[in-house]
C-alpha cells in the first residue's frame, strides 16, 4: 500500500483511518436477543382470545355443534354435573388414584434413584431394568395388572405407581451423578459421615434436577390416570370422558377434557411454588 | 504436627504425573508448591490430606494435633466449594456439625471465626450474593473454625482478580502470625510463593519431581516492605521454572 491511499486521520477528526468523514455512522448493533423474557399476561391472553373466538365461531354457525360444542355448552354440562353431585365423586376418585399412585411410585422411584447414584451395585442392577421397563407403555400392561391386583382401585394405582417410578428413578440418579464432585471432596475433608454427605450435599445438590422429574412424573400420571379409569371404573374423570365419547356427548367430553387440563396446571402450579420454596438458594 | 511425603510416584491411566517425591511440612511452617500446569501439584495435595492414595510411597504424619484441633488436616480450594444453599454461617457451621460440640459452643465458634475474618456482617448471605474474595474468606473461616494443625491450600487465589489477590494476601498473612498454623500451599503464582512460603517446593514437569527447595527466611510480617530482596528470590524462582513451563506448555494434552 502506498502512502497516497492512506487518508490522515487528522483530517478525518475522530473517524477511523479510511472512512471519508461524510460516511461516519454509528457501528451497526448485533447483540441482543435469545433471551426471552417473562411477559405474565401473554399466556391468559392468548387463553382468553382462543375461547372468545370459539365461542363466536359456534354462536355464528362456522363451527356446527357436532364438530365441536361451543365452550358455553361445555360449562353447562360442567354445570350440570356440579349439581348432580357427581363432579365430586369423579374428582374424588381421580384425586385418590392420582395421589396414590404418584407418591407411592415417587418414593419408590427416589430411594431406587439415590441407590443407582450412589452405589456401584444398585446401580449396574437397576439402571439396564429402568432402561428396559420404561419405554413400555404402562397401559399395555393394565390388563395384566387387573389379573394381578384385580378390576379395583389396585390395578389402577398400579399403573400410575409403574408410570411415574421409572422416570423418577432416571430424574433422581441424574441429579445424584450431576452433584458436583467438588463439593462432596470437600464434605469428605471435613470429615462428614457418608449419611451427613448424603443428606446436607447430595440431596440438595440433586433437588433441581428431582423437582423437574417431578414435573415430568406427575404429567405421566395424569395421563395414566385417565387411561386407566378407561378401563371398568365408575367414577373418575376418565370414565367420564369414556362415557361422554361414547354418547357422543361433545359438550360433557370437553368439560372432561377441560378438567384435565386444569388438573394438569395445577400440578405444575403446586410443583412450581415447590421449587421456588426448595431452590430459594439459586 | 508434622506432615510428610514420602517416595511418592503417581500414575494417571498409565502416564506417569509423579516421579518419586519427598516433601516435609513442619509445623507451624508455610510451604509452597510451584510448578508448570499438569506436573501434579493438586494431586500431591490430595495425598497429603488422605483424599487420594499414591500407587508408590505415603503420606505420613508425625506427633499428635494441637489440643481442640477437630479437623487436622483442612482444605481450602480454589472454586472455594461453598454449598450454594447455605448461608456462609451455614457453610462455617457444617464443617461441625459431625462433632460433639453443643448447640452453643457451635454458635459461638461461628461467630468467632467469622468475626476474624472480617464477614460478621455477611453471616446471613448466601454465596451467590457474594463476590469471589468474600467466598474466600468464607471457607478460610469454615477452615479456621475446625482449628487445623495443617491447612492445605490448593491455589486459593487462583480463581480472583489480582486486587482482591492482594488483599486476601494480607489476610493470610496475618491469619499466620497470629495463629502460626502449618500449611501446604499450592500455587502457580511466584509472587504468592515468595509472600508466603517459608520453604518453596519447585516441581518440574510431567512427571513432576522435586527440581529444588528454596528457603526463604525472612519473616512474613517483614515481606511486604522489603518487596525488592523478595524480587530476587522471585527471579530466581522464574528461572529453575522457565525452561519446565515453556516445555509443559508446548506438550499436547493427552491425559
Amino acid at each position: 500500500m502506498s502512502d497516497a491511499t492512506i487518508p490522515h486521520a487528522g483530517a478525518a477528526g475522530a473517524a477511523p483511518a479510511g472512512a471519508s468523514p461524510s460516511r461516519i455512522r454509528p457501528v451497526p448493533f448485533r447483540g441482543g436477543g435469545f433471551r426471552p423474557m417473562p411477559r405474565r399476561w401473554v399466556g391468559p391472553v392468548v387463553f382468553a382470545v382462543l375461547i372468545a373466538v370459539w365461542e363466536v365461531g359456534s354462536r355464528f354457525g362456522w363451527i356446527s355443534p357436532i364438530v365441536l360444542p361451543a365452550p358455553s355448552e361445555a360449562l353447562e354440562a360442567f354445570a350440570n354435573l356440579a349439581r348432580s353431585g357427581q363432579l365430586a365423586l369423579h374428582l374424588q376418585a381421580s384425586l385418590s388414584r392420582l395421589v396414590q399412585g404418584w407418591i407411592f411410585g415417587t418414593l419408590l422411584g427416589v430411594a431406587f434413584g439415590f441407590a443407582a447414584g450412589l452405589f456401584s451395585l444398585a446401580r449396574a442392577g437397576i439402571v439396564p431394568l429402568v432402561a428396559a421397563f420404561f419405554p413400555i407403555p404402562k397401559i399395555a400392561l393394565l390388563p395384566l395388572f387387573i389379573i394381578w391386583f384385580g378390576i379395583g382401585e389396585e390395578s389402577k394405582v398400579a399403573t400410575i405407581l409403574f408410570g411415574t417410578f421409572f422416570p423418577t428413578v432416571i430424574a433422581v440418579y441424574g441429579g445424584v451423578d450431576g452433584v458436583d464432585r467438588g463439593l462432596v471432596r470437600m464434605g469428605q475433608s471435613f470429615g462428614l459421615s457418608r449419611w451427613s454427605i448424603i443428606r446436607k450435599i447430595v440431596l440438595p445438590g440433586a433437588m433441581p434436577a428431582i423437582l423437574s422429574g417431578f414435573r415430568i412424573s406427575a404429567s405421566i400420571a395424569i395421563i395414566l390416570l385417565v387411561a386407566a379409569e378407561m378401563i371398568g371404573a365408575e367414577y373418575g374423570i376418565g370414565a367420564y370422558v369414556l362415557l361422554a365419547g361414547n354418547l357422543m356427548a361433545t359438550d360433557q367430553l370437553v368439560a372432561g377434557v377441560a378438567m384435565l387440563s386444569i388438573l394438569g396446571l395445577t400440578v405444575s402450579w403446586l410443583i412450581g411454588r415447590l421449587e421456588k420454596r426448595v431452590l430459594r438458594w439459586r | 504436627m508434622d506432615l510428610a511425603l514420602s517416595h511418592v510416584s503417581h500414575r494417571y491411566n498409565g502416564v506417569e504425573v509423579l516421579r518419586d517425591i519427598s516433601i516435609e511440612a513442619p509445623s507451624g511452617r508455610i510451604v509452597c508448591l510451584v510448578g508448570p500446569s499438569g506436573c501434579g501439584k493438586s494431586t500431591l495435595l490430595r495425598f497429603l490430606g488422605g483424599l487420594e492414595r499414591p500407587d508408590e510411597g505415603e503420606a505420613l504424619m508425625a506427633g499428635d494435633p494441637p489440643p481442640g484441633c477437630l479437623n487436622p488436616l483442612t482444605y481450602i480450594f480454589q472454586d472455594f466449594a461453598l454449598l450454594p444453599w447455605r448461608s456462609a454461617r451455614g457453610n462455617v457451621s457444617l464443617a461441625l456439625e459431625d462433632h460433639r460440640l453443643s448447640r452453643r459452643e457451635r454458635e459461638e465458634i461461628v461467630a468467632d471465626v467469622l468475626a476474624r475474618t472480617g464477614l460478621s456482617d455477611f453471616a446471613d448471605a448466601l454465596p451467590r450474593q457474594l463476590s469471589g474474595g468474600m467466598k474466600q474468606r468464607v471457607a478460610i473461616a469454615r477452615a479456621l473454625a475446625v482449628r487445623p494443625a495443617c491447612l492445605l491450600m490448593d491455589e486459593p487465589l487462583s480463581a480472583l482478580d489480582s486486587q482482591t489477590r492482594e488483599l486476601l494476601l494480607d489476610d493470610l498473612q496475618g491469619l499466620w502470625e497470629r495463629e502460626r498454623f502449618g500449611a501446604v500451599y499450592v500455587t502457580h503464582n511466584l509472587a504468592e510463593a515468595v509472600r508466603l512460603g517459608h520453604h518453596v517446593v519447585v516441581l518440574s514437569r510431567r512427571p513432576g519431581r522435586v527440581r529444588e527447595v528454596v528457603e526463604i527466611d525472612m519473616p512474613l510480617s517483614e515481606r511486604k516492605a522489603r518487596a525488592p530482596e523478595l524480587e530476587a528470590h522471585q527471579q530466581r524462582l522464574w528461572e529453575l521454572m522457565r525452561e519446565e513451563a515453556m516445555a509443559a506448555d508446548q506438550e499436547i494434552a493427552d491425559v
